[in-house]
Protein backbone atom coordinates (compact mmCIF):
# COMPACT_ATOMS: atom_id res chain seq x y z
CA UNK A 1 0.00 0.00 0.00
CA UNK A 2 2.72 2.13 0.80
CA UNK A 3 6.69 2.03 0.55
CA UNK A 4 8.18 3.23 4.29
CA UNK A 5 11.66 3.87 3.88
CA UNK A 6 13.88 2.17 6.01
CA UNK A 7 15.66 3.76 8.50
CA UNK A 8 15.33 6.53 11.01
CA UNK A 9 11.80 8.09 11.08
CA UNK A 10 11.92 11.84 9.71
CA UNK A 11 10.77 14.69 12.36
CA UNK A 12 8.83 17.66 11.51
CA UNK A 13 10.67 20.97 12.35
CA UNK A 14 7.55 21.15 14.99
CA UNK A 15 8.02 17.49 16.22
CA UNK A 16 9.54 19.39 19.59
CA UNK A 17 5.93 21.74 19.58
CA UNK A 18 3.97 18.51 19.89
CA UNK A 19 6.05 16.90 22.15
CA UNK A 20 5.82 19.76 25.03
CA UNK A 21 1.67 19.38 23.75
CA UNK A 22 1.89 15.63 24.56
CA UNK A 23 1.21 14.34 21.55
CA UNK A 24 1.54 10.33 20.37
CA UNK A 25 2.93 10.03 17.25
CA UNK A 26 2.17 7.44 14.27
CA UNK A 27 4.63 6.13 11.85
CA UNK A 28 3.10 7.59 8.66
CA UNK A 29 5.32 7.13 5.56
CA UNK A 30 8.84 7.05 7.34
CA UNK A 31 7.73 10.71 9.53
CA UNK A 32 7.04 10.51 12.99
CA UNK A 33 3.61 12.50 13.09
CA UNK A 34 1.44 13.45 15.74
CA UNK A 35 -1.84 10.84 15.86
CA UNK A 36 -3.19 12.94 18.90
CA UNK A 37 -2.90 14.87 21.55
CA UNK A 38 -5.84 14.10 23.83
CA UNK A 39 -8.74 12.99 22.83
CA UNK A 40 -9.08 12.25 19.04
CA UNK A 41 -12.97 12.67 19.02
CA UNK A 42 -12.71 15.70 20.80
CA UNK A 43 -10.46 17.05 18.41
CA UNK A 44 -12.66 15.88 15.53
CA UNK A 45 -15.28 17.98 17.31
CA UNK A 46 -13.31 21.47 17.72
CA UNK A 47 -13.20 20.46 13.70
CA UNK A 48 -16.11 20.61 13.36
CA UNK A 49 -17.93 23.50 15.51
CA UNK A 50 -14.41 25.41 15.84
CA UNK A 51 -11.29 25.18 14.70
CA UNK A 52 -8.05 23.07 14.69
CA UNK A 53 -4.57 23.35 13.52
CA UNK A 54 -2.45 20.79 11.65
CA UNK A 55 1.07 19.69 10.92
CA UNK A 56 0.82 18.20 7.37
CA UNK A 57 4.92 18.77 6.63
CA UNK A 58 5.02 15.22 5.53
CA UNK A 59 3.02 15.63 2.68
CA UNK A 60 4.92 15.89 -0.66
CA UNK A 61 5.44 19.48 -2.79
CA UNK A 62 6.38 19.37 -6.19
CA UNK A 63 7.58 22.31 -8.04
CA UNK A 64 7.57 22.89 -12.40
CA UNK A 65 8.53 25.87 -13.29
CA UNK A 66 9.41 27.07 -17.03
CA UNK A 67 7.42 27.89 -19.73
CA UNK A 68 6.41 24.38 -20.67
CA UNK A 69 4.67 23.63 -16.94
CA UNK A 70 1.46 23.70 -18.00
CA UNK A 71 1.88 21.68 -21.31
CA UNK A 72 3.92 18.90 -19.16
CA UNK A 73 1.49 18.32 -16.27
CA UNK A 74 -1.87 18.71 -19.19
CA UNK A 75 0.24 15.63 -20.85
CA UNK A 76 1.13 14.04 -17.06
CA UNK A 77 -2.04 14.22 -15.13
CA UNK A 78 -5.93 13.20 -15.93
CA UNK A 79 -7.11 16.85 -16.05
CA UNK A 80 -5.82 19.94 -17.58
CA UNK A 81 -3.73 21.76 -15.50
CA UNK A 82 -2.84 24.37 -18.17
CA UNK A 83 -6.31 25.81 -17.88
CA UNK A 84 -6.10 26.91 -13.97
CA UNK A 85 -6.22 30.32 -13.47
CA UNK A 86 -2.96 31.74 -11.70
CA UNK A 87 -3.51 31.44 -8.19
CA UNK A 88 -6.03 29.23 -8.57
CA UNK A 89 -6.12 24.72 -7.67
CA UNK A 90 -7.35 21.69 -8.58
CA UNK A 91 -7.66 18.48 -7.29
CA UNK A 92 -6.49 16.17 -9.92
CA UNK A 93 -4.84 12.60 -10.35
CA UNK A 94 -1.58 10.75 -12.25
CA UNK A 95 -2.72 7.15 -13.65
CA UNK A 96 -0.45 4.62 -14.92
CA UNK A 97 -0.64 3.86 -18.78
CA UNK A 98 -3.19 1.35 -17.56
CA UNK A 99 -5.47 3.62 -15.92
CA UNK A 100 -4.67 2.64 -12.43
CA UNK A 101 -4.31 5.78 -9.97
CA UNK A 102 -0.86 6.69 -8.94
CA UNK A 103 -1.77 8.94 -6.51
CA UNK A 104 -3.80 12.25 -5.97
CA UNK A 105 -3.29 15.39 -5.98
CA UNK A 106 -4.02 19.33 -5.49
CA UNK A 107 -2.49 21.09 -8.49
CA UNK A 108 -1.62 24.97 -7.91
CA UNK A 109 -0.92 27.24 -9.87
CA UNK A 110 1.24 30.23 -8.40
CA UNK A 111 2.19 32.13 -11.93
CA UNK A 112 2.02 31.51 -15.84
CA UNK A 113 5.29 29.29 -15.64
CA UNK A 114 5.47 27.54 -11.71
CA UNK A 115 3.18 25.19 -10.73
CA UNK A 116 2.93 23.66 -6.99
CA UNK A 117 1.93 20.12 -6.93
CA UNK A 118 1.20 18.01 -3.48
CA UNK A 119 1.58 14.80 -3.19
CA UNK A 120 0.80 12.22 -0.43
CA UNK A 121 3.61 11.47 1.90
CA UNK A 122 3.68 8.03 1.09
CA UNK A 123 3.47 8.36 -3.09
CA UNK A 124 5.82 11.54 -3.13
CA UNK A 125 8.90 9.01 -4.16
CA UNK A 126 6.62 7.99 -6.91
CA UNK A 127 5.32 10.85 -8.29
CA UNK A 128 8.57 12.88 -8.74
CA UNK A 129 10.38 10.77 -10.95
CA UNK A 130 7.36 10.21 -12.82
CA UNK A 131 6.44 13.86 -13.46
CA UNK A 132 10.20 14.40 -13.98
CA UNK A 133 10.12 11.50 -16.78
CA UNK A 134 7.01 12.41 -18.43
CA UNK A 135 7.75 16.57 -18.91
CA UNK A 136 10.71 15.27 -20.91
CA UNK A 137 10.90 16.72 -23.76
CA UNK A 138 9.09 19.74 -22.74
CA UNK A 139 10.41 23.36 -21.15
CA UNK A 140 10.39 22.75 -17.79
CA UNK A 141 12.48 22.21 -14.66
CA UNK A 142 10.59 19.78 -12.05
CA UNK A 143 11.78 19.59 -8.41
CA UNK A 144 10.90 17.53 -5.70
CA UNK A 145 10.94 20.52 -3.22
CA UNK A 146 9.11 18.36 -0.48
CA UNK A 147 12.10 19.62 2.05
CA UNK A 148 11.84 23.32 1.44
CA UNK A 149 8.31 23.45 2.83
CA UNK A 150 6.65 22.61 6.33
CA UNK A 151 2.85 22.61 5.77
CA UNK A 152 0.31 23.13 8.73
CA UNK A 153 -3.46 23.40 8.48
CA UNK A 154 -5.91 25.24 9.77
CA UNK A 155 -9.48 23.89 9.56
CA UNK A 156 -13.38 24.82 10.70
CA UNK A 157 -15.94 27.51 10.82
CA UNK A 158 -13.45 29.80 13.10
CA UNK A 159 -10.31 29.32 10.98
CA UNK A 160 -11.06 32.67 8.36
CA UNK A 161 -11.39 34.81 11.69
CA UNK A 162 -8.26 32.86 13.05
CA UNK A 163 -5.96 33.40 9.86
CA UNK A 164 -7.69 36.48 8.72
CA UNK A 165 -5.77 38.94 12.09
CA UNK A 166 -2.65 37.04 11.14
CA UNK A 167 -1.97 37.73 7.84
CA UNK A 168 -1.81 40.99 5.36
CA UNK A 169 -3.79 39.18 2.70
CA UNK A 170 -7.84 40.00 2.62
CA UNK A 171 -8.78 36.81 3.57
CA UNK A 172 -12.75 37.19 2.12
CA UNK A 173 -11.10 37.75 -1.51
CA UNK A 174 -9.39 34.26 -1.21
CA UNK A 175 -11.76 31.78 -2.16
CA UNK A 176 -12.40 28.13 -1.87
CA UNK A 177 -9.19 26.37 -3.68
CA UNK A 178 -7.35 29.71 -4.47
CA UNK A 179 -3.69 30.47 -3.09
CA UNK A 180 -1.77 33.46 -2.61
CA UNK A 181 1.86 34.92 -2.04
CA UNK A 182 1.39 36.98 1.28
CA UNK A 183 2.59 37.43 5.47
CA UNK A 184 1.62 34.77 8.03
CA UNK A 185 2.40 36.99 11.67
CA UNK A 186 4.92 38.80 8.81
CA UNK A 187 6.17 35.31 7.65
CA UNK A 188 6.54 35.26 4.62
CA UNK A 189 3.73 32.10 3.22
CA UNK A 190 1.77 30.63 0.77
CA UNK A 191 -1.94 30.87 1.81
CA UNK A 192 -4.75 28.32 -0.03
CA UNK A 193 -7.67 27.96 0.98
CA UNK A 194 -7.95 24.11 1.08
CA UNK A 195 -8.28 21.26 2.93
CA UNK A 196 -9.04 17.34 4.04
CA UNK A 197 -11.70 18.23 6.51
CA UNK A 198 -14.90 19.32 4.90
CA UNK A 199 -15.04 22.51 6.79
CA UNK A 200 -14.01 25.53 5.56
CA UNK A 201 -9.81 26.55 6.13
CA UNK A 202 -6.60 26.94 5.03
CA UNK A 203 -3.06 25.20 4.30
CA UNK A 204 0.00 27.27 5.00
CA UNK A 205 2.83 26.63 2.93
CA UNK A 206 6.34 27.77 4.95
CA UNK A 207 10.28 27.40 5.59
CA UNK A 208 10.84 24.71 8.05
CA UNK A 209 12.61 27.24 9.71
CA UNK A 210 9.52 29.80 10.32
CA UNK A 211 6.84 26.64 11.01
CA UNK A 212 7.59 27.24 15.09
CA UNK A 213 6.62 31.24 14.92
CA UNK A 214 3.95 30.56 12.57
CA UNK A 215 2.71 27.40 14.78
CA UNK A 216 2.90 29.90 18.10
CA UNK A 217 1.02 32.98 16.34
CA UNK A 218 -1.96 30.66 15.38
CA UNK A 219 -2.49 28.95 18.55
CA UNK A 220 -2.43 32.76 20.29
CA UNK A 221 -4.66 34.05 17.84
CA UNK A 222 -6.73 31.10 18.01
CA UNK A 223 -6.90 30.59 21.82
CA UNK A 224 -10.23 33.29 21.98
CA UNK A 225 -11.29 30.79 18.93
CA UNK A 226 -11.51 27.36 20.55
CA UNK A 227 -8.80 26.56 18.46
CA UNK A 228 -6.73 23.15 19.38
CA UNK A 229 -3.86 20.88 18.30
CA UNK A 230 -5.41 18.59 16.11
CA UNK A 231 -4.00 14.79 15.03
CA UNK A 232 -3.60 12.60 11.89
CA UNK A 233 -5.86 10.50 13.85
CA UNK A 234 -8.83 13.02 13.74
CA UNK A 235 -7.81 14.16 10.17
CA UNK A 236 -8.40 10.62 8.67
CA UNK A 237 -12.27 10.41 10.24
CA UNK A 238 -13.02 13.96 9.24
CA UNK A 239 -12.11 13.38 5.43
CA UNK A 240 -14.45 10.60 5.49
CA UNK A 241 -17.34 11.73 6.88
CA UNK A 242 -16.63 14.51 4.24
CA UNK A 243 -16.55 11.56 1.69
CA UNK A 244 -12.78 12.24 0.34
CA UNK A 245 -10.89 9.37 -0.27
CA UNK A 246 -7.73 8.27 0.72
CA UNK A 247 -4.97 6.80 -1.08
CA UNK A 248 -4.05 3.33 -0.30
CA UNK A 249 -7.65 2.62 1.08
CA UNK A 250 -10.14 3.87 -1.49
CA UNK A 251 -7.50 4.93 -4.07
CA UNK A 252 -4.67 2.69 -5.67
CA UNK A 253 -2.63 1.06 -8.54
CA UNK A 254 -5.41 -1.25 -9.02
CA UNK A 255 -8.72 1.36 -9.53
CA UNK A 256 -9.32 4.35 -11.76
CA UNK A 257 -10.89 7.59 -11.02
CA UNK A 258 -14.14 6.07 -12.54
CA UNK A 259 -15.36 3.80 -9.74
CA UNK A 260 -13.92 6.05 -7.37
CA UNK A 261 -17.09 8.34 -8.41
CA UNK A 262 -14.32 10.63 -9.34
CA UNK A 263 -14.25 10.10 -13.19
CA UNK A 264 -14.91 14.39 -13.31
CA UNK A 265 -11.29 15.32 -12.77
CA UNK A 266 -10.33 12.90 -16.43
CA UNK A 267 -10.54 15.08 -19.02
CA UNK A 268 -10.15 13.02 -21.98
CA UNK A 269 -10.68 15.25 -24.76
CA UNK A 270 -7.64 16.46 -24.28
CA UNK A 271 -5.95 17.04 -27.94
CA UNK A 272 -2.49 16.16 -26.95
CA UNK A 273 -3.84 13.30 -24.97
CA UNK A 274 -1.98 12.38 -21.82
CA UNK A 275 -0.59 8.94 -19.89
CA UNK A 276 -3.39 6.57 -19.44
CA UNK A 277 -6.18 8.22 -21.88
CA UNK A 278 -6.51 5.09 -23.62
CA UNK A 279 -7.15 2.71 -20.76
CA UNK A 280 -9.63 5.57 -19.02
CA UNK A 281 -11.64 6.27 -22.42
CA UNK A 282 -12.55 2.25 -22.43
CA UNK A 283 -13.36 2.53 -18.63
CA UNK A 284 -15.30 4.89 -19.09
CA UNK A 285 -17.35 3.16 -22.04
CA UNK A 286 -17.21 -0.29 -20.42
CA UNK A 287 -18.75 1.53 -17.52
CA UNK A 288 -16.98 0.13 -13.69
CA UNK A 289 -17.56 -3.01 -12.72
CA UNK A 290 -17.60 -1.88 -9.54
CA UNK A 291 -18.16 1.28 -6.98
CA UNK A 292 -17.30 3.72 -4.17
CA UNK A 293 -20.23 3.75 -1.64
CA UNK A 294 -21.24 4.80 1.74
CA UNK A 295 -22.05 2.51 4.55
CA UNK A 296 -23.92 3.21 7.49
CA UNK A 297 -24.25 0.23 9.87
CA UNK A 298 -26.77 -0.66 11.96
CA UNK A 299 -25.03 -1.60 15.22
CA UNK A 300 -21.89 -0.36 18.09
CA UNK A 301 -19.41 -2.20 16.25
CA UNK A 302 -17.42 -0.44 13.22
CA UNK A 303 -16.91 -1.75 9.71
CA UNK A 304 -13.36 -1.57 8.44
CA UNK A 305 -10.67 -1.66 5.96
CA UNK A 306 -10.40 -4.94 4.24
CA UNK A 307 -13.75 -6.43 6.21
CA UNK A 308 -15.86 -8.37 3.53
CA UNK A 309 -19.34 -6.54 2.29
CA UNK A 310 -22.13 -9.49 1.97
CA UNK A 311 -25.77 -9.27 -0.20
CA UNK A 312 -27.75 -10.03 2.58
CA UNK A 313 -30.20 -11.65 -0.11
CA UNK A 314 -27.58 -14.07 -1.25
CA UNK A 315 -25.22 -14.42 1.59
CA UNK A 316 -22.36 -14.02 -1.72
CA UNK A 317 -19.60 -11.78 -0.65
CA UNK A 318 -19.58 -8.79 -2.70
CA UNK A 319 -17.31 -6.26 -2.28
CA UNK A 320 -14.93 -4.69 0.76
CA UNK A 321 -14.79 -2.18 2.82
CA UNK A 322 -11.91 0.26 1.98
CA UNK A 323 -12.19 3.07 5.63
CA UNK A 324 -14.64 2.75 8.50
CA UNK A 325 -14.81 4.43 11.34
CA UNK A 326 -17.12 5.28 14.19
CA UNK A 327 -18.64 8.81 13.07
CA UNK A 328 -18.44 11.51 16.12
CA UNK A 329 -20.37 13.39 13.96
CA UNK A 330 -23.42 10.94 12.75
CA UNK A 331 -22.61 8.96 15.86
CA UNK A 332 -22.89 5.76 13.98
CA UNK A 333 -20.33 3.44 11.99
CA UNK A 334 -19.84 4.65 8.63
CA UNK A 335 -17.68 3.00 6.07
CA UNK A 336 -16.81 3.55 2.74
CA UNK A 337 -16.93 0.13 0.15
CA UNK A 338 -16.80 -1.04 -3.45
CA UNK A 339 -19.51 -3.04 -4.17
CA UNK A 340 -21.30 -3.88 -7.45
CA UNK A 341 -23.14 -0.91 -9.77
CA UNK A 342 -25.90 -3.02 -9.26
CA UNK A 343 -25.73 -2.93 -4.90
CA UNK A 344 -24.63 0.78 -4.85
CA UNK A 345 -28.04 2.39 -4.90
CA UNK A 346 -28.65 4.66 -1.90
CA UNK A 347 -31.18 3.10 0.71
CA UNK A 348 -29.68 -0.73 -0.44
CA UNK A 349 -29.40 -3.50 2.50
CA UNK A 350 -25.94 -4.68 2.38
CA UNK A 351 -24.15 -6.80 5.71
CA UNK A 352 -20.35 -6.49 6.21
CA UNK A 353 -18.61 -9.38 8.25
CA UNK A 354 -17.10 -7.68 11.44
CA UNK A 355 -14.99 -10.37 12.62
CA UNK A 356 -17.36 -13.21 11.69
CA UNK A 357 -20.15 -11.78 12.50
CA UNK A 358 -22.87 -9.69 9.70
CA UNK A 359 -24.06 -6.87 10.50
CA UNK A 360 -26.76 -4.41 8.70
CA UNK A 361 -25.75 -2.13 6.77
CA UNK A 362 -27.26 0.79 4.18
CA UNK A 363 -25.65 2.63 1.18
CA UNK A 364 -26.11 5.81 1.70
CA UNK A 365 -25.44 8.92 -0.82
CA UNK A 366 -21.74 10.48 -0.12
CA UNK A 367 -20.81 12.52 1.73
CA UNK A 368 -21.99 11.48 5.07
CA UNK A 369 -22.03 15.20 6.46
CA UNK A 370 -21.44 18.41 4.02
CA UNK A 371 -21.39 21.72 5.98
CA UNK A 372 -24.11 24.35 5.91
CA UNK A 373 -22.21 27.61 4.76
CA UNK B 1 2.47 7.52 34.51
CA UNK B 2 1.30 6.06 38.12
CA UNK B 3 0.05 2.66 38.87
CA UNK B 4 -1.90 2.01 41.70
CA UNK B 5 0.50 -0.29 43.65
CA UNK B 6 -2.56 -1.82 45.10
CA UNK B 7 -2.97 -3.11 41.91
CA UNK B 8 -1.36 -6.40 40.13
CA UNK B 9 -0.95 -6.25 36.40
CA UNK B 10 -0.03 -8.23 33.27
CA UNK B 11 1.94 -7.99 30.53
CA UNK B 12 -1.36 -7.24 28.19
CA UNK B 13 -1.75 -3.98 30.04
CA UNK B 14 -4.79 -5.27 31.93
CA UNK B 15 -5.03 -4.37 35.76
CA UNK B 16 -6.68 -6.91 38.69
CA UNK B 17 -7.42 -5.52 41.87
CA UNK B 18 -7.53 -9.03 44.30
CA UNK B 19 -10.33 -9.46 46.89
CA UNK B 20 -10.22 -12.75 48.63
CA UNK B 21 -11.10 -15.24 45.77
CA UNK B 22 -12.81 -12.55 43.35
CA UNK B 23 -10.89 -9.95 41.08
CA UNK B 24 -11.70 -6.88 39.31
CA UNK B 25 -10.21 -6.11 36.03
CA UNK B 26 -9.70 -3.51 33.70
CA UNK B 27 -7.31 -2.11 31.48
CA UNK B 28 -4.12 0.52 32.44
CA UNK B 29 -3.95 3.96 31.45
CA UNK B 30 -1.30 3.17 29.51
CA UNK B 31 -3.44 0.79 27.68
CA UNK B 32 -6.58 3.41 26.93
CA UNK B 33 -4.11 6.10 25.59
CA UNK B 34 -2.76 3.80 23.30
CA UNK B 35 -6.05 2.65 22.30
CA UNK B 36 -7.36 6.12 21.65
CA UNK B 37 -11.20 6.71 22.57
CA UNK B 38 -12.80 3.77 23.04
CA UNK B 39 -16.21 3.58 21.68
CA UNK B 40 -17.23 0.04 22.00
CA UNK B 41 -16.60 -2.68 24.94
CA UNK B 42 -17.14 -6.47 23.98
CA UNK B 43 -17.02 -7.95 27.70
CA UNK B 44 -17.41 -11.89 28.51
CA UNK B 45 -20.40 -12.88 29.67
CA UNK B 46 -21.65 -13.31 33.94
CA UNK B 47 -21.01 -17.42 34.03
CA UNK B 48 -18.66 -17.75 31.59
CA UNK B 49 -15.37 -19.34 31.99
CA UNK B 50 -12.67 -17.31 31.12
CA UNK B 51 -8.92 -18.84 30.36
CA UNK B 52 -5.79 -16.45 31.56
CA UNK B 53 -4.26 -15.37 28.24
CA UNK B 54 -7.10 -16.15 26.02
CA UNK B 55 -9.22 -13.60 23.93
CA UNK B 56 -12.17 -12.70 26.68
CA UNK B 57 -13.81 -9.59 24.64
CA UNK B 58 -12.41 -7.21 22.21
CA UNK B 59 -12.25 -3.06 23.11
CA UNK B 60 -13.05 -0.93 19.77
CA UNK B 61 -11.63 2.24 19.63
CA UNK B 62 -11.81 4.98 16.58
CA UNK B 63 -8.89 3.89 15.54
CA UNK B 64 -8.38 -0.26 15.89
CA UNK B 65 -10.16 -2.87 17.80
CA UNK B 66 -8.37 -5.21 19.82
CA UNK B 67 -8.55 -8.11 22.08
CA UNK B 68 -9.27 -8.32 25.81
CA UNK B 69 -6.93 -11.05 27.01
CA UNK B 70 -8.12 -12.64 30.38
CA UNK B 71 -5.73 -11.76 32.89
CA UNK B 72 -6.34 -14.90 35.17
CA UNK B 73 -8.41 -18.08 34.26
CA UNK B 74 -12.24 -18.25 36.32
CA UNK B 75 -15.95 -17.48 36.21
CA UNK B 76 -17.34 -14.09 35.37
CA UNK B 77 -18.90 -12.87 38.50
CA UNK B 78 -20.19 -9.45 37.10
CA UNK B 79 -19.54 -6.68 34.13
CA UNK B 80 -19.74 -3.03 34.14
CA UNK B 81 -22.97 -2.30 32.72
CA UNK B 82 -21.49 1.46 33.03
CA UNK B 83 -18.61 0.90 30.70
CA UNK B 84 -21.47 -0.58 27.89
CA UNK B 85 -23.34 1.97 27.92
CA UNK B 86 -20.17 4.52 28.02
CA UNK B 87 -17.19 3.39 27.01
CA UNK B 88 -15.66 6.21 27.32
CA UNK B 89 -15.26 5.40 30.88
CA UNK B 90 -12.30 3.21 29.78
CA UNK B 91 -10.55 6.42 28.18
CA UNK B 92 -11.39 8.97 31.43
CA UNK B 93 -10.83 6.49 34.56
CA UNK B 94 -9.73 3.31 33.46
CA UNK B 95 -8.43 2.45 37.04
CA UNK B 96 -12.03 3.45 38.55
CA UNK B 97 -15.04 3.99 36.67
CA UNK B 98 -13.95 2.31 33.47
CA UNK B 99 -13.50 -1.04 35.26
CA UNK B 100 -14.54 -4.22 32.79
CA UNK B 101 -15.62 -7.19 35.03
CA UNK B 102 -14.97 -9.12 38.18
CA UNK B 103 -13.74 -12.87 37.75
CA UNK B 104 -13.91 -15.56 40.54
CA UNK B 105 -10.54 -16.73 40.40
CA UNK B 106 -9.79 -20.26 39.61
CA UNK B 107 -6.21 -19.64 38.95
CA UNK B 108 -3.84 -16.97 38.38
CA UNK B 109 -1.53 -17.17 35.53
CA UNK B 110 1.76 -14.81 35.80
CA UNK B 111 1.04 -10.84 37.30
CA UNK B 112 3.26 -8.06 37.85
CA UNK B 113 2.93 -5.99 40.58
CA UNK B 114 3.14 -2.17 39.77
CA UNK B 115 6.80 -1.79 40.26
CA UNK B 116 7.03 -4.41 37.61
CA UNK B 117 4.70 -2.84 35.14
CA UNK B 118 6.09 0.45 35.47
CA UNK B 119 9.75 -1.14 34.71
CA UNK B 120 7.84 -3.06 31.49
CA UNK B 121 6.65 0.52 30.62
CA UNK B 122 9.82 2.09 30.45
CA UNK B 123 11.39 -0.87 28.90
Amino acid sequence: MTTIPAGTPRLTPLHDVHLALGASFTDFAGWQMPVRYGSETAEHRAVRTQAGLFDLTHMGEIELTGPGAGAALDRALVGRPSAIGVGRARYSMICAEDGGIIDDLVVYRLADEHYLVVANASNVAVVAPELASRAQGYDVEVRDASADWALLAVQGPEAAAIVAGLTDLHVPDLKYYAIDAGTVAGIDVLLARTGYTGEDGFEIYCRPDDAAAIWAALTEAGAGHGLVPAGLACRDTLRLEAGMPLYGNELSRETTPFEANLGRVVVLDKPEGFVGDAALARRKEEGPQRVLVGLVASGRRSPRAGYPVHDPATGAEVGVVTSGSPSPTLERPIAMAYVPPALAEPGTRLAVSLRGTLEDAEVVALPFYSRTR
Amino acid sequence: MSNPTNLRYTAEHEWLALDGELARVGVTAFAADALGDVVYVDLPQVGATITAGESCGELESTKSVSDLYAPVTGEVVEVNEAVDADPSLVNSDPFGAGWLFVVKVAETGELLDAAAYDALLDA
